[in-house]
């Protein structure tokens, strides 16, 4: 941590700072709406950057991400739902779990050389047969949904994750700057580096003595497991889980977005792209509803088109090039 | 008695399946050429499904009138969309191509989900419920006669290939992509002339769809994992190996919905997926790359 501090510029420690006092003051100030906002945000933020552990930085397009959501939203769920067993402990067995089934695609993946496009359906193929399972499978509440029941009087009970807007804000933040953080350490880790490695080329990353498959199966993991922590999250913040929404295919598409857009492979990528695309989706919802053009579809077509001209205009995403313009960069010796 | 209603399960599921085939052909041929993964497929497929829809309902075209004009409408929708925004997209990378084109995805549903609403919308043939009966199959007459022309469909695709200059000039692109431009192919001109004929293969197998499914936003994500699935189990750019995995997810498809729920269909198609993708990663009839 003291070395990524050093090696930033100065300009860069001043705007990481004012953000994380803005960030950490922003409760004081907004109103429960806007919060609500930046919750969002920052939980895009934190899903992206698990995401973009695995696809940014090691190479391995994942299409079926809502899977691990899944999986850490219902493990984390039911736990205490039948148990009482609260979400900070919860959130162990969530991530094994999701690591777990993380292992056994990268496995069957990696093994049998499935890559690119093939290995992209393959992690759809299983998210979307979990969800059709979960839909069909009783202990789960199956197509009715799982919920987690509002009790009013634990309210206030943070070690439990029961409480109001606030406390999931912070939680919310407290998860997107750690995901920062690891990013960063990774990155400049031995394993970050021949994640690169396998990335750019396979084969000369085996020619230089890189177990390949280790690093594609440490990055399936780390990022399966990162993935369920949100999805722990995720439950206990919305209170319910119904199979046709957590696991579905426009869930993980939704979780990629943010990463894309703001940039590949890159520690604040996953952020700025959050901070761009959720609320300019949300204010797609406010013009259009003020335009009397009420339809959630329309929100969805300009979705669709900022897609579009992004990736025409800036297909690295937003992040390198916002960082040259703000000088952030360190100047190359 | 209980094998002739199997036996009726079966047929019923090899029938659908040869429509599946003809529109996950289309994106056998697009990714076998152009290699680009055209993930609004479905997409593409649903409006198909839709201009069925007005046309049958406003001017009572029947779909199979309508199949051949909607695959040439389609076919220069095609053109056009590989000229105007894919090709500077062709060789980049994957996650790239699949931004575009899930944009678009995203942009389709969502118009034809204002245009029409959430509702599916039938299409009453007034031939929907003759049927023929052949020893003890009794098979649905709109089903025989799409699967029928689905099959000719893709017949004649495959003699465009194999028979004419054309075909042979795409062949070339997609064999030796350099040896291609070398001896003074258009490339360009040549993946804009696949990309359309995979349209085509989308707008007849919108138009004989819908005597299968009611056409319904819903439809298009699940057709396009569906034409990925029957694809990747087939082999990709392999023609008989699309309408072979067609066939087999149609089957798949039918007897789950038999013999467990027709919710539960599609979880035996991804089942079959993972299968083929672990045992024989190339699919059925696909060669090593």
């Amino acid at each position: 941590m003291i070395v990524l501090w050093k090696e930033t510029t100065a300009r860069a420690r001043c705007l990481i700072a004012v953000v994380l006092v803005l960030l950490v003051g922003a409760p004081f100030v907004a109103d429960r709406y806007t919060l609500s906002v930046l919750t969002l945000i920052l939980y895009f933020a934190y899903v992206g950057q698990a995401w973009n552990l695995m696809m940014g930085y090691a190479g391995q397009l994942s299409l079926g991400h809502a899977l691990y959501v899944g999986l850490g939203g219902y493990v984390g769920a039911l736990l205490w739902v039948w148990f009482g067993i609260g979400p900070w402990l919860g959130v162990f067995p969530a991530m094994l779990v999701a690591a777990g089934f993380g292992a056994a695609i990268g496995w069957l993946g990696f093994r049998f050389g499935i890559e690119g496009v093939y290995f992209a359906v393959l992690t759809i193929a299983f998210a979307e047969f979990t969800r059709i399972a979960c839909d069909n499978i009783g202990f789960t509440g199956g197509a009715g949904g799982l919920f987690i029941p509002y009790e009013a009087q634990r309210v206030g009970e943070w070690w439990n994750l029961r409480g109001g807007q606030f406390l999931f804000y912070y939680v919310a933040l407290l998860l997107a700057a750690a995901a920062v953080v690891l990013t960063a350490l990774l990155a400049r880790s031995r394993l970050g580096y021949q994640w690169l490695a396998v990335r750019e080329d396979q084969e000369a990353a085996r020619a230089v003595g890189i177990d390949v498959f280790q690093a594609k199966m440490l990055a399936v993991v780390l990022s399966a497991a990162m993935t369920a922590v949100g999805g722990v999250f995720y439950a206990f913040y919305y209170g319910n889980l119904f199979p046709a929404q957590v696991f579905d295919i426009g869930r993980s598409i939704e979780l990629i977005m943010a990463p894309i857009v703001g940039g590949l492979g890159t520690v604040f990528g996953p952020v700025v792209g959050a901070f761009l695309l959720t609320p300019v989706g949300e204010l797609l919802i406010a013009l259009t509803s003020k335009l009397g053009f009420d339809h959630p579809g329309a929100k969805a077509v300009f979705y669709g088109l900022i897609l579009m001209v992004i990736i025409v205009l800036r297909p690295t995403g937003i992040w390198p090039w916002l960082a040259r313009v703000l000088g952030l960069e360190k100047s190359r010796k | 008695m209980t094998f002739a209603i199997v036996l009726n399960v079966l047929a019923e599921g090899v029938l659908t399946g040869l429509v599946y085939g003809l529109m996950a052909l289309g994106l056998s041929v697009i990714f076998g050429v152009v290699r680009v993964v055209n993930f609004a497929h479905g997409e593409f497929t649903v409006i198909a499904m839709y201009a069925t829809f007005v046309l049958f309902q406003y001017f009572r075209l029947d779909p199979l009138v309508i199949l051949l004009p909607l695959a040439a409408a389609f076919f220069v929708i095609g053109y056009a969309l590989q000229v105007a925004i894919i090709n500077p997209f062709v060789g980049r990378a994957e996650h790239e191509q699949f931004i575009l084109l899930v944009g678009l995805a995203i942009i389709i549903v969502n118009t034809l989900l204002m245009i029409f609403g959430p509702d599916a919308r039938p299409v009453l043939l007034p031939y929907a419920f003759d049927s023929y009966a052949v020893g003890p199959l009794i098979v649905d007459k709109p089903r025989v006669l799409s699967a029928f022309a689905a099959l000719v469909l893709a017949a004649a695709l495959f003699g465009f290939f194999r028979f004419t200059r054309t075909g042979t000039a795409i062949r070339a692109c997609a064999d030796n992509l350099v040896g291609a431009a070398v001896v003074g192919l258009n490339v360009k001109r040549l993946y804009a002339f696949t990309f359309g004929l995979g349209m085509a293969c989308v707008g007849a197998a919108g138009a004989l769809l819908v005597a299968i499914a009611d056409a319904s936003p819903s439809l298009a994500s699940t057709y396009t994992l569906l034409a990925f699935i029957i694809v990747i189990v087939g082999g990709l750019g392999s023609m008989a190996g699309a309408l072979l995995g067609g066939v087999l997810i149609g089957v798949s498809e039918a007897l789950a919905g038999f013999f467990f729920l027709p919710s539960m269909k599609s979880m035996f198609s991804f089942a079959l997926l993972i299968v083929v993708l672990v045992l024989r990663p190339r699919g059925l009839l696909g060669r090593r790359a």
